[in-house]
């Protein structure tokens, strides 16, 4: 055969000397059939490999198929991937190694059936990697099922009278597709036919190789390749009938190329260095032992809840964060998912001496409803001599409950007379510190100035605890008095 | 470190950070998503890798790759997202990779909801795809516990070359604790397995297909023994007023700290209940609970799924002692009056 002598007929570099891995006695063959271009293409690849110096560099990533044991023969790093996976294999390599050489070899099975999501999205983010494609339009290693790729009208085991368009739609041309996509930096479509053609794969194999080298990102070489076992073929008529049928459809040709304007692109070395690390996650070393300060004995549990955008939640961090500084247990969660968006929004904290068993608060000791439909689902599961804390600006209608202790504050009110309406919060969070007298004014103060995000803001939400800690009832007016 | 009010899901990737972990491979999911936002946060700002992925077959998959590479990485999600791993967890352990997940599990089958359930249970501690192995499952119930099994996790899943996961709940990943993280900062090792595109390595594959059926079945010699290596060294839990009880619950995840309230109430009432709450799933604690079965009347299985952990208990204890049942499902957490009522149900029965 015409190809077998542009290809080393001898065992080309980059093969192992003996292929040690393969089971069985033959120790010398690969176990792909004659005329099979998967042998070709391989040799090609651990050529370009050693010719380019990147042997110790490679990491070849072997598909699900045919080419699945292309560690016996390839003399590189080797990692065996799931079927159809291997550019997301290849994806984990290469930002584990940015200084490696990845070669992701698949079938069109691998390809584009079962792996086109990860194939397309390793193209779109342009990983620093080298695709090699070999597509000869039948899946191999299973037996001679229909492909993506298999023409309309070719016969396979799973399209016995012929690839029907209306039941299969037509064959996938991947090249083009990958072409589409703004990442890709050079995507070349070869055939494994004659001299000529085996010469143009080797040079744009050597091309992706070389762009990879360079750091220039994404290449993706698709190969038409012949299957003489599953077409029920001689070689020969396989590299005719690839002229005849496949080239028609899937055109030869460069189909993008931007690698003179495509920039290197490297990665930097990950940082462990502890002063920076800390410094990046926010660790402050503990100074001195942390003491309790607080005199409190016993639990509260809190319910604070209200609209999105009310602070329900931020309060109740505060709070639980103060509790910490002194030395208490705390926990705060919050009801999370959809039910955030539109309508109330409530989180559970819990302040105590001892260990928090369950942080969901169902019977709560203090309730701060910031608005009507925060009253109506929480006020019966206060417990008895409990707190309800009443947006008065929001809140029409009077606790019914006679059981329990309420204080009834304006506090949208109050926070817009100050000056920031958003700040309510921050009031409820000083009627609560008045009511309950768990917590210090200075603790809850001194969490603001560590985590408010708005810092010109802070000034303003002291004002507004201190205006909710010094609030008496009757001094100001809500809607319902 | 000072203590910091965290959510477990963000002290997950704090610990992550510290451990040396160096590629974060995710799909965004409630009630997981904090996980993946933390490390789009915190990863490229110490160039460590982040990527969300196409999918969890996908993300898997990286991690697949990432580990085969030599980097301590992972991944993380919840049920609809840990189905889709499932292959590439197998995959894991076939090609005996060091990889931590992390399952922050919602309610279930299907769609199902964003609310806490532990119906993930057996796919996680069962393995949940193909073939027979395991993952190594840690169960927090705590903020600071997130971050230190996670820290573990990388640990364990080094010292096994296995799947880690970090077993927990939409309860667990949500709320904020204080949380007192380690001042030491790993630095990976090499591993002299894996493949960092180098001379030494070169000679390195990574690969779970295995032709010959010998060779296969050296493989899975090789798990099983390093499963009952795990089984023999490494159970944990924890004991909570197990002091002179009759009746031992057993939980773990948010499950648990529910059951703290009830047992410290009915212990109040006068009523001999204690809990073993499990740390590690697989391996479960079988020893500790086979030890507390010449003392006690029964156990009772509390869980929030209709019915997985309680056969891991019943077989651990070789039905030994009766085994009651406490279960909800749907996406409600159990309130403690509800605990409560069970174990005070289940000791009657016993005691009386
Ligand atoms: C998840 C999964 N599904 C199915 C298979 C079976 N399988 C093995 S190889 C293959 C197709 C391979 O065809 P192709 O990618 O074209 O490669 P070729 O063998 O032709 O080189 C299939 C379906 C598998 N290994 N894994
Ligand atoms: S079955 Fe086809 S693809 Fe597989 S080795 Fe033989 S010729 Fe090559």
């Amino acid at each position: 055969m015409e190809q077998t002598k542009i290809v080393t007929k001898s065992k080309p570099t980059g093969f192992y000397e003996n292929f040690d891995r393969k089971v069985g006695k033959d120790k010398k063959t690969t176990h792909y059939c004659p005329g099979c271009s998967h042998g070709i293409v391989q040799k090609l690849v651990a050529e370009a490999m050693v010719d380019l110096g990147i042997q110790d560099r490679t990491i070849f990533i072997s598909p699900v198929g045919c080419s699945v044991f292309s560690y016996y023969y390839l003399d590189a790093g080797n990692i065996q991937a799931p079927h159809g996976r291997a550019p997301a294999v290849a994806t984990g390599a290469a930002r584990a190694r940015p200084d490696s050489i990845v070669i992701s070899y698949q079938g069109d099975g691998d390809l584009a059936a079962i792996g086109t999501s990860e194939i397309l999205h390793a193209a779109n983010r342009g990983e620093n990697m080298t695709v090699i494609f070999v597509n000869n339009a039948i899946y191999g290693m299973t037996g001679g099922q229909m492909a993506p790729t298999t023409l309309v009208s070719q016969k396979t085991l799973t399209s016995p009278a012929g690839r029907l368009v209306e039941n299969d739609g037509f064959p996938i041309r991947m090249a083009e597709i990958i072409s589409s996509l703004g990442a890709p930096t050079y995507v070349e479509r070869t055939a494994c036919t004659d001299s000529k053609n085996i010469m143009r794969t080797r040079k744009a194999i050597r091309k992706g190789l070389q762009l990879q080298i360079d750091k220039k990102g994404f290449s993706f070489i698709e190969i038409l390749s012949a299957c003489p076992t599953n077409w029920k073929m001689t070689p020969k008529d396989s590299v005719q009938w690839i002229k005849e049928n496949l080239e028609p459809y899937f055109k030869l040709g460069v189909l993008k190329d931007i690698s003179d304007t495509r920039e290197a692109r490297s990665r930097s070395q990950p940082i462990f260095d502890p002063a920076t690390v800390f410094g990046v996650l926010g660790l402050k070393k503990e100074e001195k032992q942390a003491v309790r300060t607080s005199k409190f004995a016993g639990e509260r549990r809190l319910k604070i809840a209200g609209f999105g955008g009310q602070g329900a939640l931020t309060a109740g961090a505060l709070i639980a964060e103060a509790g910490m500084n002194e030395g208490l247990h705390t926990s705060w969660i919050p009801s999370y998912g959809p039910e955030m968006r539109g309508g109330t929004a409530n989180c559970s904290v819990i302040i105590s001496d001892k260990r928090v068993g369950t942080p969901i608060v169902t019977t709560s000791d203090v309730l701060i409803a910031m608005n009507g439909p925060s009253l109506d689902a929480f006020e019966n599961d206060v417990v008895k001599n409990g707190l309800i804390i009443v947006n008065s600006s929001m809140i029409s209608r009077k606790v019914a409950r006679t059981d329990v202790r309420v204080v009834y504050v304006p506090l949208t009110e109050i926070a817009s007379e100050l000056g920031l309406k958003a700040m309510a919060n921050s009031v409820a969070v000083g009627v609560f510190l008045q009511h309950e007298k768990i917590l210090e004014r200075k603790t809850v103060c001194d969490v603001l100035t560590t985590s408010l995000k708005k810092q010109s803001a802070l000034e303003l939400n002291f004002k507004a605890i201190d205006a909710g800690m010094t609030f008496k009832e009757g001094q100001k007016k809500g809607i319902t008095q | 470190m000072k203590h910091e009010l965290i959510k477990g899901n963000e002290a997950v990737i704090k610990g992550a950070l510290l451990a040396g972990c160096t590629n974060y491979f995710g799909y965004p999911i409630t009630p997981a998503s904090e996980i993946a936002e933390a490390a789009a946060y915190y990863f490229p700002k110490l160039n460590r890798c982040f990527i969300q992925a196409e999918s969890e077959v996908a993300a898997i998959n990286m991690v697949y790759g990432a580990a085969a590479a030599g980097s301590r990485c992972m991944t993380a999600s919840s049920g609809p997202g840990l189905s889709l791993k499932q292959e590439g967890i197998s995959y894991l352990a076939g090609a005996e990779l060091p990889a931590v997940v992390v399952d922050v599990m919602r309610a279930g089958p299907g769609l199902g909801n964003v609310w806490p359930e532990q119906s993930d249970y057996n796919q996680i501690v069962k393995g949940g795809g193909h073939g027979s192995y395991k993952n190594f499952v840690l169960a927090p119930n705590s903020a600071q516990e997130m971050c230190d099994m996670t820290i573990q996790a990388f640990d364990i899943a080094d010292k096994y070359r296995c799947t880690a996961v970090v077993l927990t709940d939409g309860c667990i990943g949500q709320m904020m604790e204080p949380v007192k993280f380690p001042d030491k900062v790993v630095v990976p090792q090499e591993k002299d397995w894996a493949i960092h595109g180098t001379a030494e390595t070169r000679k390195n594959v990574i690969t779970s297909i295995y032709m010959s059926t010998e060779t296969l079945k050296d493989l899975n010699d090789r798990l099983q023994k390093k499963y009952a290596e795990m089984q023999t060294h490494e159970q944990r839990s924890e004991d909570f007023m197990v002091e002179g009880a009759s009746l031992i619950v057993v939980a773990y995840g948010i499950t648990s700290r529910i059951a703290e309230n009830a047992i410290k109430e009915l212990r109040a009432k006068g009523l001999k209940v204690g809990m073993i709450r499990l740390q590690t799933l697989f391996p479960f604690p079988k020893d500790r609970l086979q030890k507390a079965v010449p003392l006690i009347k029964a156990m009772l299985a509390a869980e929030m799924s209709a019915g997985q952990m309680v056969d891991d208990v019943k077989l651990a204890i070789e039905h030994k002692c009766p085994v009651e049942f406490f279960g909800t499902y749907g996406g409600s957490v159990p309130t403690v009056g509800q605990m409560s009522d069970a174990i005070e149900k289940a000791y009657q029965k016993h005691t009386s």
